[in-house]
């Protein structure tokens, strides 16, 4: 059945050789890989859950009186946005498991997007050809976080619509245009009335859309460039060594999609997340007191109170203290991060292409330089809380305000110091990474001691040199019109010899067999690399030391 | 050999099998049917009027379940290689190359030859850009103008609190402290107001301004100078106000000056006096534009 359907779509669409490249396709296993596809399959619960909240959110600010299922807020002013949100939290059902569940997954994905990002600097993995991937890669971190703030604010409770002022106010600290990009935005000086339907079209449809493009030409790129690998025996620049895409990777990354999906569904039910009927309606003059935004916006809020009240005033025109940590800051940031590989390649001159990952240890200085900048940012992150941790241990905010800048400048170089120190000790240990081995101290005949290292562990723990994957054979019965385009006229049984198609000329179709069992085989179609292309193929882990 | 096809007596070829492994097969099944067992008990769940934990913790073991046997059934129950696979050179051969730069350049000089369609063509297509960004952005909200300039505080304004109740000299205790908007626009976002009654009476909070704190009481914009956020917290001991968001403080006495946190400016002063019936109202708008600094502010 399958097979014939195969052979339905061939007929119309040549579906056979691109597939069955597919379906034999070597994917190199390690955990690290996956980190990218729990950002992917993050992303594909978003798509799920918040289709269904399109289902019941309204997106207007215009005010109505609330008489729904939570009684505590009976007879309030709210807006359309606000009771609709409450609604779908209350009275459809699974609405609240859904709306828990997006808001959950939105946070796993910018943090699975982050630590993949983490992976592919510290392996290399973005070095010559994959920087249009990095550079795609940058530009999806910056989409979803935009996106997640974008619905985090749609609900229209205080603590977001806090968010959405000092996001108008980040906007009006744009040099020469900042009033005028604010206006636009918002329809007009804030609150206004257009901001919830405009950020529900950008958040639902305009991002969502980048997002969904981006992704696609960054998993083709991925597909077609083939994963990287680490380096281990019969690894090589040359070749991709792991399980196959058909059965095998198939299975596992398909139940690793539910996996995720059922983390984040056991968040969703059980986790409280943004509860926004404890919050309240957003009201332009109240606020609430010990407030963060969701996670991956820390790292601005914390530079945003770090930053001193510098505000730069001449010609009678300003620049206001916001603008350095909100808007100078985050582009200095996203602009380096997607720059990072020419960055590197001016620095390293190297133009080789690769492969193989770095170990972290093999390449101290870009360890440290990665690990310096993280340390930057989570100072950051910890510095959004400065109020609560003045609260929780008994701090004058004063103290911890200084404590912080202080910490945003020494933490960094100490970080990356001590990952530098790290990385060349533990790259320049003779065996680093291989399994230990005992020394046994033994005597011999004239009572001289001398110390011997055991054998290797038993040999299934060595790791197994990859083959090819077996040839498959084909005994598919085709009709008779297929069978004499395979065999060709001039192979009649038991001819044995190799026989090109009449009909694709090009292609070879190997040694039919002989004896008419309507078995043959088919040779993967393989392109060799010229020999002295990329230079020599790097050799296994125990070429080091 | 038409002879097996017809009778389909010929058996597929070996391939690679993993044989074996018992237990994992009733794993792999075992979190199958648990996984179907839970999609009924969500369904009777929802039946039953639904219950957000209960549906959470059905949900993780309907796709928890459906993942482990998937995962189990890729990881322990088919071939795991490790298979080797070549990798194919990205860049094209030199044949190939130069073919697609000859094409290229065919196009190329073919169009070439015609320079002043080409600029034509250009200008068409980027006036038709711009024309169209013209509509499109400048309907999308009113030019800034004044509007960052001014708030709708006027001369003689009426001080009313949130719920629309006038503000007297009798309102507020020493070291109370209330939002107030001009009475034509309560709740007003850019209007918010912190009106405050501290002990010292008609205090001055710096020169020129002797006459803006009527019997202790004083008010100031409550939009933050740093970031926008309503200044809510008042605390009277030390008499300052601090924003919420950055931990701005300011201090009351001294015309809301910035004492601590990223704020760079006090906030604006709203000038008071008490009418003959004890209302107290604003002698004029604000003298300095409230709220977060933009390019156009200038000072």
């Amino acid at each position: 059945m399958i097979t014939q359907t195969a052979d339905w779509f061939d007929e119309r669409l040549g579906i056979a050789k691109f597939t069955r490249k597919s379906l034999n396709k070597i994917f190199p296993d390690h955990w690290s890989f996956m980190l990218g596809e729990i950002a992917m399959y993050s992303f594909i619960v978003l798509l799920f859950t918040g289709v269904f909240l399109t289902l019941f959110f309204v997106p207007s600010s215009k005010e109505i009186i609330y008489h729904g299922a939570y009684k505590p807020l009976d007879g309030h002013k709210v807006s359309e946005a606000y009771a609709s949100t409450l609604d779908l939290s209350f009275s459809v059902r699974a609405g609240l498991v859904m709306r828990q569940m997006h808001h959950w997954a939105a946070n796993v994905f910018v943090a699975a997007i982050v630590v993949h990002l983490c992976r592919v600097f510290f392996t290399g993995a973005f070095r010559k050809p994959r920087e249009i991937n990095w550079v795609i890669g940058t530009m999806l971190l910056i989409l979803a976080i935009v996106n997640g703030f974008l619905g985090y604010s749609l609900p229209d409770d205080l603590i977001s619509g806090t968010g959405i002022r000092i996001a108008f106010s980040i906007l009006l600290s744009v040099p020469v245009v900042g009033s005028y990009l604010a206006f636009f935005l918002f329809g007009g000086n804030f609150p206004g009335h257009s901001i919830i339907p405009r950020f529900y079209a950008l958040h639902i449809l305009i991002i969502p859309a980048l997002i969904a493009g981006l992704l696609g030409a960054h998993l083709a790129i991925m597909w077609h460039q083939k994963h990287t690998q680490y380096k281990g025996k019969g690894k090589s620049e040359r070749n991709v060594v792991g399980v196959a895409m058909w059965p095998a990777y198939a299975l596992q990354a398909g139940g690793f999609f539910f996996l995720t999906a059922a983390v984040i569904a056991i968040l969703g039910g059980l986790v409280q997340i943004n509860p926004i009927w404890l919050y309240g309606q957003y009201i332009p003059y109240k606020v609430s007191y010990a407030v963060q935004p969701d996670w991956y916006m820390g790292w601005l809020d914390g530079a945003l109170r770090l930053m001193p009240s510098w505000e730069i005033v001449g010609f009678g025109h300003m620049i206001p203290t916001v603008f350095f940590p909100a808007v100078l800051l985050p582009g200095i940031t996203f602009t380096a991060l997607a720059l990072w590989p020419f960055i590197e390649k001016k620095i390293t001159k190297d133009t080789a292409e690769h492969h193989l990952l770095d170990n972290p240890r093999d390449v101290p200085w870009r360890t440290s330089v990665g690990v310096g900048v993280l340390a930057f940012y989570v100072v950051l992150f910890f510095a959004s809380s400065t109020d609560v941790l003045a609260n929780s241990f008994q701090l004058s905010l004063n103290f911890v305000l200084w404590g912080f800048r202080i910490l945003l400048f020494v933490v960094p170089p100490i970080a990356a110091f001590v990952a530098y120190k790290v990385a060349k000790e533990a790259g320049s240990v003779p065996g680093t990474g291989r399994r230990k081995r005992a020394n046994v101290i033994l005597r011999n005949a004239q009572g001289a001691y001398y110390t011997e290292q055991t054998a290797p562990r038993s040999p299934q723990h060595e790791e197994e040199v990859a083959e090819e994957l077996p040839e498959e054979v084909v005994y598919h019965a085709l009709d008779r019109d297929h069978r004499d385009e395979l065999v060709g006229t001039a192979a009649p049984s038991g001819a044995g010899g190799p026989a090109g198609s009449p009909s694709h000329p090009g292609v070879d179709l190997g040694p039919l067999p002989s004896g008419g069992s309507g078995i043959f085989r088919i040779p993967r179609v393989r392109r060799s690399a010229a020999p002295d292309d990329n230079g020599e193929p790097i050799g296994g882990i125990g070429d080091r030391g | 050999m038409t002879k097996v096809e017809r009778d389909g007596a010929f058996t597929p070829p070996e391939v690679e099998i993993v044989e074996g492994k018992r237990g994992m097969e009733m794993l792999v099944a075992l979190a199958f049917v648990l996984s179907v067992l839970a999609s009924i008990a969500l369904a009777v769940t929802f039946v039953l009027g639904g219950q957000p934990q209960l549906e959470g913790v059905l949900l993780f073991i309907i796709l928890a379940g459906i993942g482990v046997g998937m995962v189990a059934w890729g990881k322990y129950l088919v071939p795991q290689g490790p298979y080797s696979q070549e990798r194919e050179v990205l860049k094209s051969e030199i044949a190939e190359r130069q073919a697609f730069l000859a094409s290229l350049d065919r196009g190329q000089r073919q169009m070439g030859r015609r320079p002043f369609l080409m600029k034509l063509m250009g200008a068409s297509i980027g006036v038709f850009g711009l024309v169209n960004l013209f509509p499109f952005l400048r309907s999308l909200g009113p030019q800034p103008k004044k509007a960052l300039f001014t708030t709708p505080w006027k001369k003689g304004a009426l001080l009313v609190d949130a719920n629309g109740s006038t503000v007297t000299v009798n309102t507020l205790e020493v070291g109370g402290m209330v939002t107030v908007f001009p009475s034509y626009d309560v709740g007003g976002a850019i209007s918010q107001t912190v009106l405050i009654r501290v002990a010292n009476t008609d205090i001055t909070t710096r020169p020129g301004r002797e006459t803006w704190g009527p019997q202790g009481y004083l008010a100031y914009s409550k939009l933050c100078t740093h970031a926008g956020c309503p200044v809510g917290l008042y605390q009277e001991l030390t008499q300052q106000l601090l924003c919420p968001c950055h931990q701005s403080l300011f201090d009351v006495l001294t015309g809301a000056n910035p004492v601590f946190g990223p704020a760079p400016r006090p906030l604006p002063q709203l000038p008071l006096y008490v009418d003959s019936s004890g209302y107290i109202r604003a002698q004029s708008g604000y003298d300095e534009p409230v709220g977060p600094g933009f390019w156009e502010r200038g000072a």
